[in-house]
C-alpha cells in the first residue's frame, strides 16, 4: 500500500526552542574595508528598529526542516501527475546542466560576454516558430498567461493602429482555460464566450452570429480542453479573418499535436507557448515556467521586445518590432528554463519531437479504452478520438451515490497518483480532466485505469470509505471554510502571532 | 524510432493501438484536415535526437561561447550578484519540490504548501506587512499588478511614478496598464540629494492619482527619507501608496509596514537566486490587513487550516480571487508563477537569521561605499547625488562612459550601466573583494588617464 511521509513538522519559526544564537552561514566579511570604512551614515529616521523576527538555526535544522518538506510534497518524479492541460510530463534531468549557461550572468552585461546565451537565445527563437508555423517568437514571457497576456495587448494595438478602436470584444470558447478570459479583460476587452456543440467543438452557426465588425479576435486551445481537435478550423479561421479578427492560439493544450499539425498552418496568426508544459521545463511547485509568445506576417511587428538578432555574425539583443506592445518582463523573459528546454528540443530532434504529439495521443486513447466499459465515467462525443488529454463526467456517481468528482481525486490520492484536474471544463459536470502525457509508461497507464475502475466500484459499494479519505496522505481531509473564514483566515505567521496577541480581529 | 529515454512506449505501439482498436497511430489524427498535416519533420535542433552527452557537449559549447568576467559584474540595476549558500540549490533540487505542481491538491502537497507558507510569513516579518502572496513574476509584473489593483480599488486612472524609480519595471508598467487606459505622470527628483522632489510630487498629486509609487532604496541607490510625507500625500489623495523594496536593504533600514504602507513589492532575486540573465526573478507581492486590498491582491496565496481530525495543515485560500474561479472577473490572469524560487527565498532568509540579514545588508553597505570612495578618490570622479545609499550608486566621470568601458572590457571586467554620457550606476555586494574593487577602480583611473594624456 502506498502511505506518503508523514513529518509532524513544526513552522520553521517553531524549531529553535532553546532561543540560542544559531546561524546557517556565515557572511564573509572584509576587515580591511571595514577598517576604510568605519561607520554608517544611514539617517537615523530610517534605520530600523527592531530586527526582524527571522528564526536563528543551524544549517542542518533548516536543510532537515526542508526535506521533510519535501518528503510530504508529490511531484512527477515521485509518481503520475494526470492533471489535465497541465502537461505534467518528465523533465528529463540532463535539463539540469543547462541553466549552466546562464546563471552567472547578468542581463545588462556587454553582448559580447553573452554571446553563448544569446546564441541559445536565437536558435530557440528560431525553432518555435518552426514548431508553431509562425515568422517569429519572442521569449519575453515568463509563463503561458503572461503569453497571452501579451498576445491580447498585440491584437488590441494592431486593431488600434488600423484605426478599429471599435472592436471591443473578445470571443473566448465556452471550454477556455480560465486565463483566456482573465488575460482579455486585464487588456480591457470585454469577454463573449462561444457556446460549444453536442460534440464538444465550437458551434461553427453560433459563432457565424455572434461574430460581427465589433469581433477583435478569437481566443482558442486546438486541441481543445477537452481533447478534442477543432476539425472546422479552416472555416473558423476563415470566418475570424473575414471581419479583420485575430485568431489567437492558446498554446496549452499543444502536445497533443506537436509534431503533427501546427497552428500557423490552421490559421492561427499568434501563439503563445508553455515552455514547461509542451518543451518539459519542471514545473516547480507552481513556477517558474516559462513561454513564447509568437507571430504570423504583420502581427510580428507587435511582439513584446527585445528579440535575439544576428548582425554581421554577432548575437545582439536589438531587435524591437516597429510596433511593439513594450515588455513584458523586466529583462528577456525566464531564460534559465529557456535552457531547459533548448536541452529537451536537442534531445528530440526533429524524429523525437513528431512522435510527442502521437505518443500522447495514443497513450490517452489507450487510457480511454481501458476504461471503456466503465458505464459511471462518461464520455461527450463519445466517439471522436482526444489528443493530449481526455475528460469523463462523474456525474453517475455524485448523483446516484453522493461520490463527486473531488472524492475521486481524494481516492487517487490514496493509492499514490496526484488527482486529475476536476470541475473544468465548466461545460463537463464533475469533471475528471485527464492527462496522462508520452512520458508515462503503458504499465502505469494499466496501474491507473485499474485503480480508478476500482474507485468507481468503491463508490457504488462503500461511498463512506471514499468520503472519509484520503488517509495515506500527510493529512486527512481539509477544512477549506475554516481555511478562508475572516475569523480564522491566517495567510503568514505574523497574522497567527497578531491575533494570538489580540492585536488583530475579524478581517474586514 | 523505436527507442528513446524519454518515450517508454514506443515498443508497444501496435500493442496499444489493439486495445484501441485501430490499425495505426494515424487513424487517431483522422479529424485533422488533411491539407493542415505536416506530413515532413521538424526542422530543428540538430538533425537527429542527442544522447545525453551529445546534449551535454552543445551546452559547454555555449557557455564557452560566453565570457567568464575576471571579477563579478559591478552592475545592478534591480538585479544583483550574490553569493548563494549551497543549500539552497540542494534544496530546491529535490525532485518532490520542483517536478511538482501548483498544489491544487493539498492533501498530498502539504511539504510544499508549508515551505510556500514560510515563505510568505518569512517576508512578512522583513517587511512588517501582514499578507504576502506566494510570488510574482518579477519585480515590474508585481508593481504592475500593484497598479492594476490600485486601479480595481479606486478607479482613478492616473499613477504617480517618480523618474529615480527602475526605468526596467517602468518599462513593464507601461505595457501591463495600457489596456486599462492608466497613464503615468512622472515625478522629478532633486538633482543634489537623488530624492524624491516633494514639491514636483505634491504638485502632480491630484484628485485622479490612483496610487502613488516610490522606490526604497531608489533606482540610484539612495535611500529616500521622506516617506511618511509620500504616504501622507496619498492618503490625503484617497490615492493608494506602493513601496518597492530591495529587500536585502531591510536588514538596516526601517520596513514598509513601518510606514503604513497599502502595497509593498519587490524582487526577491536577491535572496538566494543566480543572476539568471536576468529570469527567473522572483516578485515579491504584500499587502497589510485590510480587507479591501486583501480581496483585490493577484496570485495564490497559502494558508493555514485544519483536516477532519483538527490538525493543522495548509491549503491554498481566497482562490474565489482567481482566473479558473473568476475568470474575466478575476484579480488577475497569473497562474504559473515563481514557487520555487519562493522556496529558495524561504531557505535563504531562514539560513541569515535575525543577525545575519543585518550583517549582510551592513557588508553590502560597507563594500559598495568603499567602492564609491575609491573611485571618487580619483580625479575629477565624484558622486553623482549626495544622500546616502545602499549597494548601488552613480559616478560622475570626467570623459565619456563608452570609454571606460572599452578599457574595462580589455580586463574582462563589467563596468556599471551607463546612465549619460558621463554617468554609470554601479552595484557592489558582498561578493566584491578588495581587490576586485581596487582592480575597477585603477582601470577606471587609467581610461581616464589616457584621455587626458592623448
Amino acid at each position: 500500500m502506498w502511505r506518503q511521509a508523514k513529518w509532524e513538522e513544526p513552522l520553521i519559526f517553531e524549531l529553535n526552542k532553546s532561543n540560542s544564537t544559531r546561524q546557517g552561514f556565515l557572511i564573509n566579511k572584509d576587515e580591511e574595508i571595514r577598517n576604510y570604512i568605519t561607520e554608517i551614515n544611514i539617517p537615523k529616521n530610517l534605520l530600523r528598529e527592531e530586527v526582524p523576527d527571522l528564526p536563528n538555526l543551524s544549517e542542518l535544522e533548516v536543510v532537515r526542516h526542508f526535506v521533510r518538506l519535501s518528503q510530504m510534497s508529490f511531484g512527477v518524479d515521485t509518481g503520475m501527475m494526470p492533471l489535465g492541460s497541465c502537461t505534467m510530463k518528465y523533465n528529463p534531468k540532463i535539463e539540469e546542466k543547462a541553466p549552466e549557461v546562464v546563471e552567472h550572468h547578468h542581463p545588462l552585461e556587454d553582448e559580447d560576454y553573452v554571446q553563448g546565451i544569446l546564441e541559445m537565445m536565437y536558435e530557440l527563437q528560431v525553432w518555435l516558430s518552426e514548431i508553431t508555423g509562425m515568422d517569429e517568437c519572442s521569449l519575453q514571457v515568463p509563463a503561458g498567461s503572461a503569453g497571452e497576456f501579451a498576445g491580447v495587448l498585440m491584437i488590441k494595438k494592431f486593431h488600434e493602429e488600423h484605426n478599429r478602436n471599435y472592436k471591443d470584444l473578445m470571443l473566448v470558447a465556452d471550454t477556455a482555460h480560465g486565463t483566456n478570459p482573465a488575460s482579455a479583460a486585464m487588456a480591457g476587452y470585454k469577454v463573449i464566450y462561444v457556446k460549444s456543440n453536442k460534440e464538444g467543438l465550437v458551434d461553427i452557426n453560433i459563432l457565424k452570429e455572434i461574430v460581427n465588425d465589433k469581433t477583435a479576435g478569437f481566443m482558442l486551445t486546438n486541441p481543445n480542453t477537452l481533447g478534442l481537435f477543432e476539425e472546422n478550423i479552416l472555416e473558423i479561421s476563415k470566418i475570424m479573418h473575414s471581419v479583420n479578427a485575430v485568431l489567437y492560439y492558446d498554446g496549452a493544450n499543444l502536445n497533443g499535436i506537436l509534431g503533427v499539425a501546427r497552428p500557423g498552418d490552421m490559421g492561427f496568426d499568434i501563439v503563445h507557448l508553455n515552455l514547461h508544459k509542451t518543451f518539459a521545463v519542471p514545473h516547480g511547485g507552481g513556477g517558474p515556467g516559462a513561454g513564447a509568445i509568437c507571430a504570423k506576417g504583420e502581427l510580428t511587428e507587435y511582439l513584446p521586445y527585445p528579440l535575439v538578432e544576428k548582425v554581421n555574425g554577432k548575437y545582439k539583443l536589438s531587435k524591437i518590432p516597429q510596433k511593439s506592445i513594450g515588455k513584458i518582463a523586466s529583462f528577456y523573459g525566464n531564460v534559465g528554463n529557456l535552457a531547459r528546454s533548448f536541452a529537451y528540443l536537442l534531445g528530440l530532434g526533429p524524429q523525437g519531437i513528431q512522435l510527442i504529439g502521437k505518443m500522447s495521443t495514443l497513450a490517452t486513447n489507450y487510457l480511454i479504452a481501458k476504461l471503456k466499459d466503465v458505464k459511471e465515467l462518461e464520455l461527450i462525443a463519445e466517439n471522436r478520438p482526444r489528443k493530449h488529454e481526455v475528460v469523463f463526467s462523474a456525474k453517475p456517481l455524485a448523483d446516484n451515490y453522493g461520490v463527486t468528482a473531488n472524492d475521486i481525486a481524494k481516492a487517487l490520492l490514496d493509492n499514490g497518483f496526484y488527482a486529475p484536474t476536476i470541475y473544468f471544463p465548466p461545460i463537463i459536470e464533475e469533471a475528471l480532466m485527464i492527462e496522462p502525457t508520452e512520458t508515462e509508461p503503458k504499465e502505469t497507464l494499466d496501474k491507473f485505469a485499474e485503480v480508478l475502475r476500482k474507485i468507481v466500484e468503491m463508490a457504488k459499494n462503500n461511498p463512506d470509505q471514499i468520503l472519509k479519505g484520503p488517509n495515506n496522505t500527510s493529512i486527512g481531509r481539509l477544512d477549506q471554510a475554516y481555511a478562508n473564514h475572516p475569523s480564522s483566515i491566517t495567510p503568514t505567521y505574523r497574522v497567527l502571532k497578531l491575533r494570538k496577541q489580540g492585536k488583530i480581529t475579524y478581517l474586514k | 524510432m523505436y527507442k528513446h529515454p524519454w518515450l517508454p512506449n514506443l515498443g508497444l505501439v501496435n500493442e496499444m493501438l489493439k486495445e484501441i482498436g485501430v490499425a495505426n497511430i494515424d487513424e487517431l489524427f483522422n479529424d485533422i484536415p488533411a491539407e493542415i498535416k505536416l506530413n515532413r519533420l521538424l526542422n530543428i535542433g540538430r538533425g537527429k535526437p542527442l544522447s545525453e552527452y551529445e546534449i551535454e557537449e552543445e551546452i559547454k559549447e555555449k557557455v564557452k561561447k560566453n565570457i567568464e568576467l575576471s571579477a563579478p559584474p559591478f552592475i545592478g540595476a534591480g538585479v544583483c550578484p550574490h553569493y548563494i549558500p549551497s543549500a539552497i540549490k540542494f534544496i530546491i533540487s529535490r525532485s518532490e519540490f520542483y517536478t511538482s505542481y501548483t498544489p491544487y491538491q493539498p492533501e498530498i502537497s502539504q511539504g510544499l504548501l508549508q515551505a510556500l507558507f514560510e515563505y510568505q510569513s518569512l517576508v512578512a516579518e522583513l517587511l512588517e506587512m501582514e499578507v504576502v502572496n506566494a510570488s510574482m513574476y518579477d519585480w515590474g509584473s508585481a508593481l504592475a499588478e500593484a497598479v492594476l489593483m490600485a486601479n480595481r480599488i479606486n478607479g482613478k486612472k492616473t499613477v504617480l511614478v517618480p523618474e529615480n524609480s527602475n526605468p526596467f519595471h517602468k518599462e513593464v508598467l507601461k505595457t501591463w496598464i495600457q489596456g486599462k487606459g492608466i497613464r503615468i505622470k512622472e515625478v522629478k527628483y532633486n538633482k543634489n540629494t537623488g530624492e524624491i522632489d516633494l514639491e514636483d510630487l505634491e504638485r502632480k498629486a491630484d484628485d485622479d492619482i490612483t496610487a502613488i509609487y516610490l522606490q526604497q532604496p531608489n533606482f540610484f541607490g539612495i535611500f529616500e527619507s521622506n516617506i511618511e510625507h509620500v504616504i501622507d500625500i496619498a492618503k490625503h489623495k484617497k490615492a493608494l501608496s506602493i513601496v518597492g523594496v530591495n529587500p536585502l536593504s531591510l536588514g538596516l533600514i526601517k520596513p514598509p509596514g513601518r510606514y503604513d504602507v497599502d502595497i509593498a513589492i519587490g524582487d526577491g532575486q536577491e535572496l538566494g537566486l543566480p543572476l539568471n540573465f536576468g529570469g527567473p526573478l522572483m516578485g515579491i507581492f504584500a499587502v497589510k490587513w485590510d480587507m479591501t486590498l486583501i480581496r483585490q491582491m493577484p496570485g495564490r496565496i497559502v494558508g493555514i487550516t485544519k483536516d477532519n481530525n483538527g490538525n493543522m495543515g495548509f491549503t491554498l485560500i481566497l482562490q474565489t480571487r482567481e482566473q479558473f474561479i473568476k475568470r474575466e472577473k478575476a484579480t488577475s490572469n497569473i497562474t504559473t508563477n515563481e514557487a520555487l524560487m519562493a522556496i529558495a527565498n524561504a531557505i535563504y532568509l531562514s539560513l541569515l537569521g535575525k543577525e545575519g540579514i543585518k550583517e549582510l545588508a551592513e557588508e553590502i553597505y560597507f563594500r559598495s561605499h568603499y567602492a564609491s570612495k575609491k573611485l571618487t578618490e580619483i580625479k575629477d570622479v565624484s558622486n553623482a547625488f549626495s544622500s546616502d545609499f545602499f549597494e548601488e550608486f552613480v559616478i560622475k566621470f570626467p570623459v565619456n562612459y563608452d570609454i571606460i568601458s572599452r578599457k574595462l572590457k580589455e580586463k574582462r571586467l563589467q563596468g556599471g550601466l551607463r546612465l549619460s554620457d558621463k554617468t554609470a550606476l554601479f552595484c557592489v555586494t558582498e561578493i566584491h573583494d578588495k581587490k576586485s574593487i581596487d582592480l575597477l577602480a585603477s582601470t577606471i583611473e587609467e581610461a581616464i588617464k589616457n584621455v587626458e594624456t592623448s
